[in-house]
């Protein structure tokens, strides 16, 4: 590698907080241990995501592609200021999120990758970004754009973002929009889970694997099997 | 007038059918319905279809003309039967009663719907449509907000709590693991969804007290039987499934109007016609499909049909005698709150599972020495109900 270039390819970034780990209690009575990866977790974490690369449902994707770039530009230094927060039940990775920090004070919501689906797990895992963004990034703003129906309803109807019109999301396409410090804590009590600490033990066993499914497991979990002849 | 039985009977999966338009999944739950019969479809001579949406959600009317031509049925008779989320129970109706009648021999009752295509405010939208127009509609109100006053009202009237609401839907949660065919299928856990901090965001209000996991999804699916005069069911070598009583009653359409609003005159009078024509008393019904687009309605339409007495459910709810092991399961299937409620598909797939269930072919839900069956189909919001006593015969 001819270092010379290296240090001038490779963006400097802000000091970022870590993201402190919580654990959510989901619908079937079980636990979430929400926290932040790191890029020695990248390798591990993509074998999850290649999957939902050829799922056209829902737009996994287009979401899966991007997280994929997104990850190893991050993975290899071509991504500046970002965060990978990763949703563990039973050590089992059902979950993630990414995003950036734009300047100090105004953040990127990047993707939202629901490995398991029907338990809100993404949507508690974007909550987990606002929250991270607005309380631990100490942000004012966050700019968030979407790509699939679930995600507009999950975030610009739920939260009540606020559109921007004229302002370009670095994803392109759809509109961009905003959240606010304000509207943040307007919906943090229905919409943020989760309790801290984490209890030590299941931080350091959700620390010491991520363990992936099956790349099957993985479409079936998102796609289901369901049709009108299925039966 | 003859005796009416249930020949055959098939379903699809409920869910989100993405692939599948409407016309493909009212053909597959025919088809399934006509297969589990063992009929040449050249017998069937009458075909009704429920469907309450298939003009406003999917843009296609005139459903039962389409079906008999898209799986080979022409020339026999076909009418669409639309009666809100009752519209299954009343094409059964009628189907036994031109059978009953002599006029026709073999129907197939057919119940679909394609919710999924449109979101869910305008799933939600399209279902308010059964309310008074100048009454209710007009002042916004929605199915979910109708249930969440009667359920404050009986829940205040009768002296039940969120809790009981939510042992129900979890009840129904685990039945529909069972179910192969349901939508949801998610075992929920009273930690999860209301004994813990984070169940405020898992288990979001609706329409108060009524939360998400006290509702019903919006579902697609399809749902078919065949009905045939009883004593040709030999020829088939079929077991003999009696529709042994039917029952109908109406109730104003406005909610204000009624004497007391938590009465649901409607289902005490079709459930005492259905027991009368059967020749039962409610006390020989062995298990029940109601119609639980939300968990308070289970409560209320059990014990407005006489299967228990006013405020009565709460005993079967805390000592589980209202699942499929106790002494009188209700919704064995995971009810409307877990195996769906494709609206027009939902009163003919009630006959479908209890047609199931009296056969002995319900798998790992089966309800133990299962013979006679009520199922509640609840139009509008109590306005008309239809009700069915299915039996099986020696």
């Amino acid at each position: 590698m001819d270092m010379e270039l290296e240090k001038m390819l490779r963006p400097v970034e802000f000091d970022m907080p870590e993201y402190p780990a919580k654990v959510i209690t989901l619908a079937t009575g079980g636990q979430m241990v929400v926290r932040a990866a790191t890029r020695r977790d990248v390798p591990t974490i993509m074998k999850a995501v290649t999957p939902t690369i050829k799922i056209e449902r829902d737009f996994y994707d287009v979401v899966g592609s991007r997280v994929y770039a997104e990850l190893l530009a991050w993975y290899k230094y071509r991504y500046r200021n970002c965060y990978l927060l990763v949703g563990q039940i039973n050590n089992i990775l059902v979950g993630l999120v990414n995003g950036r920090m734009l300047t100090d004070k105004i953040g990127i919501s990047l993707h939202t990758l629901a490995i398991e689906r029907g338990l809100r797990i993404g949507a508690h895992l974007f909550a987990s970004k606002m929250e991270h963004h607005i309380e631990f990034l100490d942000q004012d703003e966050v700019w968030i754009t979407a790509e699939s129906p679930i995600g507009f309803r999950r975030w610009m109807i739920e939260y009540d973002l606020i559109k921007q019109p004229g302002v370009q999301h670095e994803l392109g396409g759809a509109d961009s929009f905003m959240l606010t410090r304000e509207l943040y804590f307007k919906s943090k009590d229905r919409l943020v889970a989760g309790t801290r600490p984490c209890p030590k033990d299941l931080l350091e066993k959700a620390k010491s694997e991520i363990i992936i499914a099956d790349d099957e497991s993985i479409v079936t979990q998102i796609c289901g099997a369901k049709g009108a002849w299925s039966k | 007038m003859r005796n009416v039985a249930i020949l055959g009977v098939g379903m699809t999966d409920f869910g989100r059918l993405e692939d599948d338009t409407l016309m493909d999944i009212l053909s597959s739950a025919s088809i399934h319905a006509i297969d589990d019969a063992g009929i040449d479809p050249k017998l069937i001579d009458l075909v009704y279809v429920a469907n309450m949406g298939g003009g406003i959600l999917n843009h296609r009317t005139a459903v039962a003309s389409g079906l008999v031509d898209n799986i080979g049925l022409i020339p026999a008779a076909a009418d669409t039967i639309e009666n809100g989320p009752a519209s299954g129970g009343s094409a059964i109706k009628n189907g036994v009663m031109a059978v009953a009648s002599g006029y026709y021999d073999f129907v197939l009752v057919a119940g679909g719907e394609k919710m999924r295509d449109v979101s869910g405010w305008r799933a939600t939208d399209f279902v308010a449509t059964l309310t008074h127009p100048d009454a209710e509609y007009i002042y916004g109100i929605t199915l979910p907000g109708m249930a969440g006053m009667f359920a404050n009202l009986y829940m205040e009237k009768y002296g039940y709590t969120r809790r009981h609401l939510a042992e129900v839907a979890i009840k129904n949660h685990k039945n529909a693991l069972m179910n192969p065919y349901a939508h949801v299928q998610m075992d929920i856990a009273m930690k999860g969804i209301l004994d813990s901090p984070d169940s405020v965001v898992n288990n979001s209000p609706v329409a108060e007290p009524l939360h998400l996991f006290d509702s019903c999804p919006v579902s697609d699916g399809g749902a078919a039987i065949i009905l045939c005069p009883e004593d040709r069911v030999k020829e088939f070598n079929k077991p003999v499934i009696r529709v042994a009583g039917f029952g109908q009653a109406t109730d104003t359409l406005t909610l204000a109007e009624r004497d007391d609003p938590t009465d649901l005159k409607a289902v005490t009078l079709a459930c005492e016609q259905a027991y009368k024509r059967a020749g039962i008393k409610a006390k020989d019904i062995d298990f029940a499909e109601l119609h639980d687009a939300f968990t308070i309605l289970e409560i209320a339409e059990a014990e407005h049909a006489g299967l228990y007495k006013k405020g009565g459910y709460k005993k079967a709810i805390e000592s589980g005698d209202n699942k499929i092991t106790g002494s009188l399961p209700i919704n064995p299937s995971g009810g409307l709150k877990s195996r769906g409620h494709p609206v027009g598909a939902t009163g003919v797939a009630q006959a479908v599972e209890a047609t199931w269930q009296l056969r002995g072919e319900a798998g790992d839900r089966q309800v133990k020495n299962a013979r006679t069956a009520l199922t509640l189909n609840f139009g509008g919001f109590g306005n008309n109900v239809v009700a069915l006593v299915l039996r099986r015969e020696k």
